[in-house]
């Protein structure tokens, strides 16, 4: 029985060891990863090199790239908007990424807590996260529509006079994150699964301790799942790094029932520029304004400062190298 | 009854919250049933009811192939991502090998260049093999693994216990074994999560198939046509409704049957231990 145990521990360390060092294991961890290596190649490597050359060049898209040197990575300092549409994104970051995350935590504990019926809650609270992001805006906006709408309508019943939202550049952010916390379902869908493979019996083990519902949640819930917290949370500012698709139509939606005007780009950061986001901006002076040595520019910025933002995360909450096993 | 009590708390909270995530919903069916003229009133009750819209979106537009067309980029979109990526995901939770972490770096690195950078050399990519106006440009990368599919399953894995696969590997089992045999099994409520995003995002993209397939009507997907009921001066909403519900359909009932796979999670969390 000893003579066995000690085959089987020498062969696990040679299967480890393997993994790192020799031929074959070698050869297998390619065959894994291989395509995707690939694939970093084609669609990473070769368009940020790509990117970095049309940084230099004046290029309309039309005619060939024309070299002239910083003159794009200059403009930076001189644009007027670029500060505003920043800042912008930042606050939509720092609102979204916690209020979707604890808003999908919750509702995915609740979902999670219910016996019967938990299906058909799971479809209802996700069908919002299903709905094309384009129509799932327009139905939004026209639900927080200024005094007409059945949010407002309902709120007056309460006797409380509702918010402009969307016509409102105080409130127009808000509204947005309200848009976000509605289609949270996919995020929701995560946290489900993730709090299914909390194990059953360190709960049991932690009543017998004596421990409270909250210290069940903070010292067996929470580290369970913290690499899928970590996933939202990154995944999270590379979205809200990324937003543009709900700014863009709630400002030609709620713009038009003001003025009565404007095509989609006319209308980017309506109103007051208060939903100008980054990548708006950075797709006006690309695809607009024909721009596109420039919105490059733009672009490498935002994914230089998302990409620190997120390795400084991983650094902090140690994410690839605790919590593994 | 402390319990009733909690059962009653639970159920108010879950139907106020249904109520919430419903509303916009039911505003859509609502507003899909009215006359073009009334869309543009404050009224949310049709004055008439018109379900013949729904007739008419499938008259004014071949809905049925745009339909096929997305459920085929949308399936082996799927198809093609499992295949690549649930081996990378597998590689980078539970195999040890030098790169481990900086390939983990890049593919977070592909997740944040903003779409607008890769945009013009990749289509120039796809212009040179003369496959634009084609769906595949936006099928065949997934071959080649999708970096967020592959962080969310990768999250995922890691959670497996690595007692099991050690057992594995003591029985014999290879690498390709011990994915297929022990951890795909295992990790059924992830894999269906990727799955179903991966799914939900080809079905609802828009950006991709109107970059590619937007000259060829032949091979445009449903979110294109629903942009096509926009007219010159205004947007048919009754119609846009209407087409989004229909839309909605097949990928709400998809989902209904993808829960089963998470609800396996619960059988297995017992086996855990």
């Amino acid at each position: 029985m000893a003579t066995v145990t000690l085959t089987e521990g020498r062969k696990t360390s040679a299967l480890r060891r393997g993994a790192r060092g020799s031929r074959r294991p070698r050869l297998v961890v390619l065959t894994f990863i291989g395509p995707a290596l690939l694939g970093l190649i084609v669609f990473l490597g070769y368009p940020l090199v790509a990117a970095v050359y049309f940084s230099f060049t004046r290029f309309t898209l039309i005619n060939p790239p024309e070299w002239v040197g910083l003159a794009n990575w200059r403009y930076l300092f001189q644009d007027p908007l670029v500060g505003i549409a920043a800042r912008n994104t930042l606050w939509l970051t720092a609102a979204m990424v916690p209020a979707r995350i604890v808003g999908a935590l919750l509702t995915a504990m609740l979902l999670n807590a219910m016996k019967r019926s938990r299906s058909a809650y799971r479809t209802l609270f996700y069908l919002p996260a299903l709905a094309p992001p384009v129509t799932a805006t327009i139905a939004f906006v026209l639900l927080l529509k200024p005094q007409t709408g059945p949010l407002d309508t309902m709120l007056r019943w309460l006797g409380i006079d509702g918010p402009r939202w969307f016509n409102d550049p105080a409130w127009a952010k808000p509204a947005l994150v309200l848009l976000s916390l509605w289609a949270v379902g996919d995020l929701m869908i995560i946290f489900v699964a993730a709090l299914l493979d909390v194990p059953v019996d360190l709960y049991e083990a932690a009543s017998l301790d004596g421990a409270n519902a909250w210290q069940k949640f903070r010292y067996v819930t929470l580290p369970t799942i913290r690499p899928v917290l970590v996933f939202a949370t990154i995944t999270g500012i590379i979205g809200c790094a990324q937003y543009f698709t709900q700014a863009a139509v709630a400002a030609s939606v709620a713009s038009n029932q003001v003025t009565g005007g404007g095509g989609v780009s006319g209308t980017f950061g309506y109103p007051q520029n208060s939903m100008l986001t980054y990548p708006m901006w950075l797709y006006t002076e690309g695809f607009r304004y024909n721009l596109f040595g420039y919105a490059n520019v733009l672009a490498l910025l935002l994914f230089a400062v998302s990409m620190s933002i997120t390795v400084i995360l991983i650094r902090r909450f140690k994410a690839f190298t605790r919590g593994e096993s | 009854m402390n319990r009733a009590l909690i059962f009653v708390a639970k159920h108010s909270i879950a139907l106020a919250l249904s109520a919430m995530f419903l509303a916009p919903v039911l505003f859509l069916a609502l507003t899909s049933l009215m006359t073009s003229n009334q869309t543009f009133t404050s009224d949310l009750w049709p004055h008439s009811w018109h379900p013949e819209n729904y007739a008419e979106v499938f008259s004014k537009t071949p809905l049925l192939k745009y339909l096929g067309n997305t459920a085929m980029y949308a399936g082996l979109a799927t198809g093609a991502m499992l295949l690549s990526s649930v081996p990378a995901a597998y590689a980078l939770a539970k195999l040890r090998w030098r790169g481990r972490n900086l390939m983990m770096t890049l593919i977070i690195c592909m997740m944040m260049l903003p779409p607008q950078v890769t945009t013009v050399p990749v289509y120039m990519l796809w212009a040179n093999g003369h496959l634009t106006g084609t769906l595949w440009p936006l099928i065949l990368p997934m071959l080649l693994g999708d970096a967020f599919s592959i962080f969310l399953l990768r999250q995922f894995l890691v959670t497996i216990p690595d007692e099991y696969l050690d057992a594995a590997r003591i029985d014999g089992c290879g690498e390709w074994r011990t994915l297929l045999k022990v951890v795909l099994p295992m990790a059924r409520p992830g894999i269906a999560a990727a799955a179903m995003f991966q799914f939900f995002y080809a079905w609802n993209d828009y950006y991709g198939p109107l970059l590619y397939t937007n000259e060829n009507a032949d091979n445009w997907t449903i979110s294109l046509a629903l942009a096509s009921f926009r007219t010159l001066h205004h947007v048919e909403w009754h119609l846009v409704s209407a087409a989004t519900l229909i839309t909605m359909v097949p990928v709400i009932v998809l989902f209904f049957f993808a829960q089963k796979a998470f609800v396996q999670g619960v059988t297995l969390t017992g086996v855990k231990g």
